[in-house]
């Protein structure tokens, strides 16, 4: 089949610009998402296809654009509310939290919030500390919200489309660093390609190391088990694309063969994806485990503007290979 | 009223002449990549909004900004090396390259820092002018905000805070039209935003013309002394960005609307130019004056730049870590610890 070289970020305005075509309920909000085109461009021409009703500007009003989702989900339109980065979703923690992720529970089912939050994630080139943030497993913490993380173009695509028209609140968070990335999608993709929520894929198939990740931490993990092919270590890539559900059977099952593990993501470590993964790994699958699950994440600090010192914090291929080799 | 003296007006122009070529070749710099990183925030432009405000001040009073914040660094006597030092990460920097270009900050002249949440240092500063009235001090607490971040919960969760407690902040909103890509029209209801801090009982000094420093500096005047004496008091300045939102945001200057704009504020209100006029007017033939701290900025920045590109970048693990926490015996570590940071 035809395949042609997408960059991610257009395969993302592709998803939405087509659901906003097929729902009339769906639209977007946020900051510089209309008149601007989109701080990351991914709205670019839509206020000019669907107009001001559609493609509505917001004040930097994060509480707000967290809240009123909710509010406009829950009356029955299907809001994709945009914050320009993950950053500042921190200001709407407590509406995606408290009301998202909730209000269908506290009313026992009464209301569904169909809803999407999209968030431009994570760090490099000097963004500074409070600038410099892949906090997605703090959103995953929360029952009552999914949270997907796509790592290509075509899974962004399908994901999207899936958060879309699920009943259920769903961030979806879009790294910065994949944004210009291309990588193929088929030309005859059918409207309806929808991944399920929840449902991880294998990117690489191996025998000797599970590598387990989500987002920008698969391209960490494909280029580690590419380098770490050429010493005839074939490493098979998990990538779970969904922190809510997570696939932990696609996980198990690259286990059972490999019996080794290590665990990728650009987020901190302490009470992380990494963690996630590897306490069910040693509840279900001790027996199957021939070394330590190692795991690969940003240093534990607030990340600094200086660039050496800001790639010093960074996971990369090599830390990754690092890690595989301690426990081959 | 006091009127500023000449030696006053003249020690602006040398600000605002050091502001504007510091904040020029910081452009010019990430043109050629000799500072990289992808927020750059400059305050070309608002010159004399920082420079006729805070000339209101005195050395135990207080300042907090956002982003923005080269000028403010400058104004209040910063070390330009160290804060060119900090542009490009070095060592050597105000913040040891920590912080960049958004994170100026300095103990010494009671610079509470740049902070890059919008709206973010905004209960900061409640919090900084709490301490005066706590201790019972009359030091003010001069407090930067854009436009932008008048709609932003942070603003009036800490002006209503400022109001009920008495707070001494004179809050300055520098109001240059646009929060990156959106005009104050379609992002505020009300677009008199001083007004909006009247609303939570504030006292109001109005809206100023902000490329004008005597003016500015008149209102200031005012508005500090009330702080200092009763609480909160709001200022809105109008002025204009020269240089776009920031320089990774180059399409905000592309727009042909807003460069025309930009060339109508050159041209008929820069604010260099407006104080010029008016030192020549009062006194006279100064221009040597003038063009010597206009000499002395050229110099004074190309030093910076020199010493900034000579320093060090910080690059070990312990530049890294460094300044996680304070160490402190209070907390208990082994070698197991984890997430205890390094002293
Ligand atoms: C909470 C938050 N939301 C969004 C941003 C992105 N952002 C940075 S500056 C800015 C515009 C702020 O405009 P304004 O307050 O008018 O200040 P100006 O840049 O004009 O000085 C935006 C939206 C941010 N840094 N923080
Ligand atoms: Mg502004």
């Amino acid at each position: 089949m035809a395949a042609r070289n997408v960059a991610m970020r257009e395969a993302i305005r592709r998803a939405l610009r087509e659901e906003m075509q097929r729902d009339e309920d769906v639209f977007v909000m946020g900051e510089e998402v209309a008149h601007w085109q989109g701080t990351h461009r991914v709205t670019r021409g839509f206020l000019e296809e669907f107009g001001e009703r559609r493609v509505r500007d917001t004040p930097i009003s994060e509480m707000a654009i967290g809240g009123a989702a909710v509010g406009a989900a829950m009356a029955g339109l299907r809001p994709v509310a945009e914050f320009m980065t993950i950053n500042f979703a921190f200001l709407a923690l407590d509406a995606i939290a408290n009301h998202a992720a909730k209000v269908r529970y506290f009313f026992d089912g009464m209301f569904k919030v169909p809803l999407v939050y999209r968030a431009a994630s994570g760090w490099g080139n000097q963004a500074t500390a409070s600038h410099s943030h892949a906090p997605e497993p703090i959103f995953a913490h929360f029952p009552g919200i999914y949270v997907g993380c796509p790592s290509n173009s075509l899974d962004a695509y399908g994901m999207l489309k899936t958060s879309i028209r699920d009943d259920n609140p769903v961030l979806f968070t879009e790294s910065i660093a994949l944004y210009p990335k291309p990588s193929p999608m088929p030309d005859d993709l059918d409207e309806d390609y929808l991944i399920p929520i929840g449902k991880g894929d294998i990117k690489r198939e191996g025998a000797d190391v599970t590598l387990v990740a989500y987002a920008r931490g698969v391209d960490w993990a494909l280029q580690a088990a590419r380098l770490l092919a050429r010493d005839g270590v074939e490493a098979e890539v998990v990538d779970l694309r969904w922190l809510r559900p997570l696939d932990m059977e696609l996980v198990y099952k690259s286990f059972k063969k490999t019996n080794r593990c290590v665990i990728v993501e650009e987020s901190l470590p302490m009470y992380s994806f990494g963690g996630e993964i590897a306490a069910n790994l040693q509840e279900r699958m001790f027996d199957y485990m021939d070394a330590p699950i190692k795991r690969v994440a940003a240093e534990d600090v607030p990340l600094p503007y200086s660039k050496d010192i800001e790639l010093l914090a960074l996971p990369d291929a090599r830390k990754v290979v690092e890690a595989v080799k301690e426990i081959l | 009223m006091a009127s500023p003296s000449k030696e006053m007006l003249l020690d602006w122009y040398r600000q605002m002449a050091l502001i504007r070529e510091f904040e020029e070749t910081c452009h010019r710099l990430y043109e050629e990549k000799r500072i990289t990183g992808v927020y750059l925030h400059l305050y070309s432009g608002h010159e004399a909004s920082g420079v006729g405000s805070m000339a209101a001040l005195r050395k135990s009073d207080h300042v907090i900004t956002a982003y923005r914040d080269h000028g403010i660094a400058l104004i209040l006597g910063m070390d330009p090396k160290a804060v060119m030092a900090e542009m490009m990460g070095k060592k050597t920097g105000s913040s040891g390259g920590k912080g960049g270009s958004m994170h100026l900050a300095s103990k010494d002249h009671n610079f509470w820092g740049g902070y890059a949440i919008v709206g973010g240092h905004l209960p900061l500063a409640a919090g900084i002018a709490l301490e005066a009235r706590y201790r019972g001090k009359d030091d003010v607490t001069m407090t930067y905000v854009g436009d932008g971040a008048t709609n932003n919960g942070y603003f009036h969760e800490s002006l209503n805070m400022s109001a009920i407690w008495d707070l001494p902040v004179v809050w300055i909103i520098e109001n240059n039209g646009y929060g990156m890509g959106t005009e104050v029209e379609r992002a505020s209801g009300q677009i008199e935003l001083h007004r909006k801090a009247e609303a939570y009982g504030i006292k109001s000094f109005g809206r100023v013309d902000a490329q004008n420093a005597l003016e500015v500096y008149a209102v200031a005047l005012k508005a500090v002394a009330y702080a200092r004496e009763k609480g909160p008091a709001v200022i809105e300045h109008v002025t204009y960005r020269y240089r776009g939102h920031g320089v990774s945001d180059k399409q905000y200057d592309a727009r042909d609307d807003m460069s025309a704009e930009l060339k109508e504020w050159v041209e008929k209100r820069e604010p260099i130019k407006i104080l010029r006029d008016c030192i020549k007017s009062k006194y006279g033939d100064v221009g040597d004056i003038l063009a010597r701290h206009e000499a002395d900025a050229e110099r004074i920045v190309a030093e910076s730049v020199a010493f900034a590109e000579a320093s060090e970048m910080p690059s070990t693990y312990e530049d890294l870590m460094r300044n996680t926490y304070v160490a402190s015996e209070l907390v208990y570590k082994t070698e197991r610890s984890v997430g205890a940071g390094i002293d």
